[in-house]
């Protein structure tokens, strides 16, 4: 084996990569070769290393170093100055937000410093494309000590005594989901992958799958194996190119290195894995749709029960995890269940993976353990809001969610403490919302969302979100009526009692929770035709404070409606008769005159 | 068997395992309003108006499609169940078209009928529709999407009884629409026209394609000579229309309310059946004898034609030749009669009664023009004829009994029971045996052929040569039948009946036509039969006047100018 005195780990996540990583890698590379480095020091792409809006991002081993936010230029430098001579680019370094200092290493980096990362072990630091680097970070030896010492009981016991729960929404305990689908009669019976990540801002299952693919094989042999199955499917979003080549590429390995297909480890067990791409409808995430969908049919939920573990695919017996799910299997048998259970709460144990979006300094990929209280998660590994801006809301679990006020700031992030709070775990989407965010827009644009993906097959879904939608659209235009408020609680509790599926069920939630908690601003919205946050522009009003207005006349000119009126040098007012909202004049006035209310 | 045992609004009831609550309630007096729902053919939990509380669920559980369970405790009557119930139907209905007086489903749509039961007295929900507009392509149905409630019956029936699969959810969400593949228009498409998504659509987003008023204006133009003919299946369902109990025989009423109508001859249907069966007994004859193809199929059903010219078209070849017996009748209307009666074709208007709606396609194909116009220029259905009589103000219940006109209104017992899956290899067997031995069946009866089964075999002795048939009901049984004989399975003769239960379950009958009123109508036709004096296809007087004064032999020159036809293979797609 070559040894290198240093590795370059390039992060080739989706993020990195269209903030053109790739130009850096082929830049360090040439720069490596042109200084003579070529065999002192090895470039590695790697998978989604969490920080993506710091990209394209590069870490430095042994020496720890951190840069972001790379041009091919800096990555000259890079090689030059610290590969070269061992002077660390300053300019380079991160500085973490409200501190004036540049850190050095991720070991400083709060970010890094506090997750614990179990599903995303190995995302960000092995090349995804090698099946060498996964097994040199312990990859395939779960798969080895499961069919050499363990029979496939021993292996649902394992992940039942982890306490391992779906980490796709539902939060159902997986070695449940196992034991029903081992014990269920008929066969064959299947594995299936739910990669089918849907929520908007949730990527996690992405990374895993684009950083670590064979981690989420390896796991599924092994649930093939624990429930007597010996094929699985991978359900991939077809807006996941690189997920579904790099899966493609960790399958043809697995195959060439006798790690899936006939009689593996000679253990007298056959396990092979399909990739089937789904056209991107947000439903076919519901198990039932998903099955639908790779059965050839249209992508639809039906009844439960019989759930999948009875009756799945092609009415076979079928377990069906989630990615992120799966990427904690093999380290569950590896350091035991009771390593896995140490972690966390006491019904929520090991680690979940968020992905933090929205109003918030440090937006990317973290994994924490269970029970981390959202101010940490926000604060101190989010690096809190940007511009010195208020926090107002989190909004947890993706369209499906809830949104969570400042008042409960400190609950500790499980899947019961955000039920009662009226979100969910979901994903693990979080979008961090600031005093400027309207509730009620916000609800709306959640809204709209399961609106456009709803299945259509139940009334309360199909035509009930549609209704909503309506109201809510009327409301933020400024046409809200009396009783609009009562008429979506009362559609939103009836579509929540009664659609067909978890999608349908949990569409109203976004209303729900933001009625919860702010629902002043629907009444200010209704009642008021005001929008406290300022953000609906059908309801501003625009003013010209006189004291601030020096009369350049810059908002008479750029008027596209001609409400601006004013003489040179005198202040200016504005009619709001003629007064389109559109708010050209105060993006563009420079003085800050011009006042909305 | 084993049972399961639930309470249900604090009943104990105790029922088959797998039996669903909804079925569980019913079989202990409780009525759960549904939508969607239709009993082993759509159980899909779609509309959501079915829903129940079940201790320890989360939520609502939609009691079609959640099976009893031992100790499960039900209850259907509570606040938030009617709220939701109600809330889901107020749903629907602000996505329906308030069109109700005008709509040709009002007074029986199962829409309507809910909201009154349910009592929904104000719309307090209104907004946007989806962007559909109705679909006139197809020469037998008319698609009206924006009726449409999505409940899918028609695409299960579609699917799973006719294994046709013309008609699925295209489009998702909000604009979700039931139509062909890609949203092409439905004449396009490999649709059958057997109208089975008609009977089962509770509003009128698919109903038969309007002709009334093509009728209306023959019969009020005095240049025509109108003659109508009614097919076997029309005389034990029409009565429903006027409140009778299905299956009530009303030959004579209908014969009377035609003239009522101001039809100048009222003909019969059975009298081409008689013929049918004449022309096709000797087919089958000839092709036994001659070593031609066999088995034989029947191919007076024009569902079960258009199937097979897109589904199996290399198969064409075992179709008799005959012409349905509505086509057979227009021919010789324009031709036999025409000569007879002294009346210049082109002035002849023949209207068809029918059960049917696929007769509407049929009556318009390029082959059914061989008297030199075209045969048949009108098809009514059962349910169009209905329309015309009550708009006429006909009471039709209260019509003394009247007689077919002749000669094309004389008939026997075996033209009768054409209207019955089964009905048409009966009458087909009492001619065949009688002209192969010179005797007489044993038994008129022919009970293995009988009732509603989807597919029915026996063996029928005809002195020493044992003929193989077959009968089927419904096209998914067909392909059954087909695939059998594709692997070699032999058959002398086959009958296959597009419609469930044959022509008495025609796509073009009275709504509702449920198994039980499909099982009272085949049963009001072997009554039909019993009553007649002649009973035999061959005995009909008219028919052998037919061939001694016009067609000469069956099978020859004339018959095959006139009676016979062929086909045309199509596509799948």
């Amino acid at each position: 084996m070559e040894l290198y005195r240093s590795h370059v780990l390039v992060c080739a996540g989706a993020g990195c990569i269209s903030s053109a990583c790739k130009a850096v890698q082929s830049t360090l590379v040439d720069e490596i070769e042109k200084n003579g480095l070529a065999d002192e020091i090895k470039v590695v792409e790697t998978g989604c290393m969490g920080p993506c809006d710091l990209g394209p991002v590069v870490m430095v081993f042994p020496d720890g170093v951190f840069y972001q936010k790379l041009t091919p230029g800096d990555a000259t430098e890079i090689v030059t100055e610290h590969l070269l001579k061992g002077n660390v680019v300053e300019r380079l370094l991160h500085t973490p937000a409200g501190s004036q200092e540049k850190v050095k290493g991720i070991n400083q980096m709060e970010f890094f410093k506090r997750q614990t990362r179990i599903a995303l072990r190995n995302s960000g630091i092995i090349n995804p494309e090698s099946v060498e680097e996964y097994i040199a970070r312990d990859g395939y030896r779960a798969m080895g000590r499961v069919l050499s010492q363990m029979t496939p009981e021993q292996v649902v016991d394992a992940i039942k005594e982890s306490g391992l729960r779906g980490r796709g929404g539902a939060g159902f305990p997986t070695g449940l989901k196992w034991e029903f689908t081992a014990k269920a009669p008929g066969s064959p019976k299947y594995v299936v992958c739910n990669a089918d990540e849907g929520d908007p801002g949730a990527f996690m299952d992405r990374s895993i799958l684009e950083g670590d693919p064979h981690s989420v094989l390896e796991a599924m042999a092994i649930c093939g194996y624990a429930i007597g199955a010996n094929s699985g499917y991978i359900y991939v979003r077809a807006e996941y190119p690189l997920a579904v080549e790099r899966l493609e590429i960790a399958l043809q390995k697995a195959r060439e290195y006798g790690l899936l297909g006939d009689n593996i480890f000679g253990a007298g067990f056959s396990f092979d894995i399909e990739i089937r791409v789904g056209a991107g409808a947000f439903v076919c995430g519901e198990e039932t749709a998903l099955l639908a969908s790779i059965e050839g049919q249209r992508g639809e939920p039906r009844p439960k029960p019989p759930f999948p573990a009875q009756e799945g695919l092609w009415g076979k017996p079928t377990v069906i995890n989630n990615v992120e799910t799966l990427a904690c299997i093999a380290p569950i048998i590896l350091n035991g269940a009771p390593w896995f259970a140490a972690i966390g709460t006491e019904k929520s144990k090991g680690t979940k993976v968020f992905a933090l979006a929205g109003k918030i300094n440090n937006t990317g990929l973290v994994e924490v353990p269970m029970g981390t209280p959202l101010r940490e998660i926000i604060y101190d590994i989010g690096g809190g809001i940007p511009d010195g801006k208020q926090f107002k809301a989190v909004q947890t679990g993706g369209p499906s969610g809830g949104c969570i006020p400042a008042d409960y700031l400190d609950t500790p992030v499980d899947y019961e403490s955000l039920n009662k709070l009226g979100a969910i775990m979901g994903s693990g989407g979080m979008i961090i919302v600031d005093e400027d965010t309207c509730m009620v827009d916000l609800a709306k644009f959640f809204l709209e969302f399961v609106q456009e993906e709803s299945c259509g097959k139940c009334s309360p879904c199909r035509i009930g979100t549609k209704r909503m939608l309506e109201i809510m659209e009327r409301i933020t235009a400024g046409h809200g009526k009396e009783g609009d408020i009562e008429l979506l609680e009362e559609l939103s509790q009836g579509i929540k009692n009664s659609a067909l599926c978890g999608l349908g069920q949990t569409a109203p939630n976004p209303v729900l929770s933001t009625l919860q908690y702010f629902r002043s601003e629907y009444e200010a919205h209704v009642y008021d035709k005001k929008c406290p946050a300022g953000a609906c522009q059908a309801l501003l009003t625009y003013y010209i404070d006189a004291k601030a207005c020096n009369g350049c006349g810059l908002c008479r000119k750029i008027c596209p409606s001609g409400a601006v009126a004013g003489e040179k040098k005198k202040p200016h007012i504005i009619d709001m008769e003629i007064c389109i909202k559109c708010g050209t004049c105060k993006q563009k006035c420079k003085f800050n005159a011009i006042i909305t209310i | 068997m084993s049972t399961v045992t639930l309470t249900i609004d604090g009943k104990q009831v105790e029922v088959a395992a797998g039996t669903s609550v909804l079925e569980a309630a019913r079989l202990a007096g409780i009525k759960i309003p549904t939508l969607c729902f239709l009993k082993d053919l759509n159980e899909v939990g779609a509309c959501r108006v079915c829903l129940v509380e079940v201790q320890g669920a989360r939520a609502l559980q939609a009691s079609c499609v959640i099976p009893a369970a031992n100790g499960m405790a039900v209850r259907t009557n509570t606040p938030a169940v009617r709220r939701a119930r109600r809330l889901n139907l107020e749903l629907i209905m602000s996505n329906h078209p308030r069109e109700c007086l005008t709509c040709p489903r009002s007074t029986n749509c199962e829409l309507q009928q809910l909201a009154s039961e349910l009592g929904i007295s104000e719309l307090r929900f209104a907004g946007d529709l989806p962007p559909y507009e109705p679909d006139h392509s197809s020469l037998s149905l008319a698609r009206d999407p924006r009726k449409c409630i999505l409940c899918r019956r028609c695409v299960s029936v579609c699917e799973k009884v006719q294994q046709v699969h013309a008609i699925s959810p295209q489009e998702r969400g909000f604009n979700t629409v039931v139509a062909p593949a890609f949203c092409e228009p439905l004449g396009d498409v490999a649709c059958i026209n057997c109208g089975q998504c008609v009977l089962v659509c509770p509003t009128a987003a698919i109903h038969e394609k309007d002709q009334t008023a093509e009728v209306w204006a023959a019969l009020s133009d005095p240049g025509k000579h109108v003659v109508v003919q009614t097919a076997p299946a029309v005389r034990v369902s029409i009565g429903e229309i006027f409140g009778q109990e299905p299956g009530s025989v009303v030959t004579g009423q209908l014969v009377a309310a035609l003239r009522r109508l101001g039809f100048d001859k009222v003909f019969d249907t059975d009298f081409t059946a008689d013929l049918t069966i004449i022309e096709e007994g000797s087919e089958l004859l000839q092709r036994i004898k001659e070593g031609g193809r066999l088995p034989l199929i029947t191919s007076c059903s024009p569902g079960w034609i258009k199937f097979i010219e897109h589904f199996y078209p290399e198969m064409l070849a075992h179709l008799s030749t005959c012409k349905s017996p509505q086509q057979m009748f227009g021919a010789l209307a324009k031709t036999y009669y025409a000569e007879k009666a002294g009346l210049d074709p082109a002035d002849i208007f023949v209207v068809s009664i029918m059960p049917c709606t696929a007769k509407k396609y049929e009556a318009q194909r390029e082959e059914m023009r061989d008297s030199g116009y075209q045969d048949v220029d009108v098809v009514l259905t059962t349910r169009e004829l209905g329309k015309m009589l009550k708009e006429a103000g006909i009471e039709f219940s209260a019509l003394e009994e009247e007689e077919y006109d002749s000669p094309l209104g004389i008939s026997t017992g075996a033209g009768v029971i054409f209207g019955a899956t089964g009905g048409v290899m009966e009458a087909a067997l009492r001619t065949a045996y009688e002209l192969v031995t010179g005797e007489a069946l044993p038994s008129l009866d022919l009970h293995d052929v009988r009732g509603l089964e989807g597919v029915k075999e026996a063996s029928v002795d005809i002195k020493g040569t044992v003929l193989k048939v077959a009968v089927t009901n419904g096209l998914g049984n067909a392909r059954k039948i087909l695939d059998k004989v594709r692997n070699g399975e032999e058959y002398h003769f086959i009958e296959i009946m597009c419609c469930p239960g044959g022509c008495i379950g025609g796509g073009g009958q009275p709504i509702p036509t449920t198994t039980e009123i499909r099982a009272k109508r085949a049963a009001g036709a072997y009554r039909a039969d019993q009553a007649m004096v002649l009973r035999k296809s061959h005995e009909n007087p008219a028919v052998q006047e037919l061939y001694k004064e016009f067609l000469g032999q069956p099978l020859g020159h004339k018959s095959h100018e006139l009676l016979h036809t062929h086909y045309v293979p199509r596509s799948k797609f």
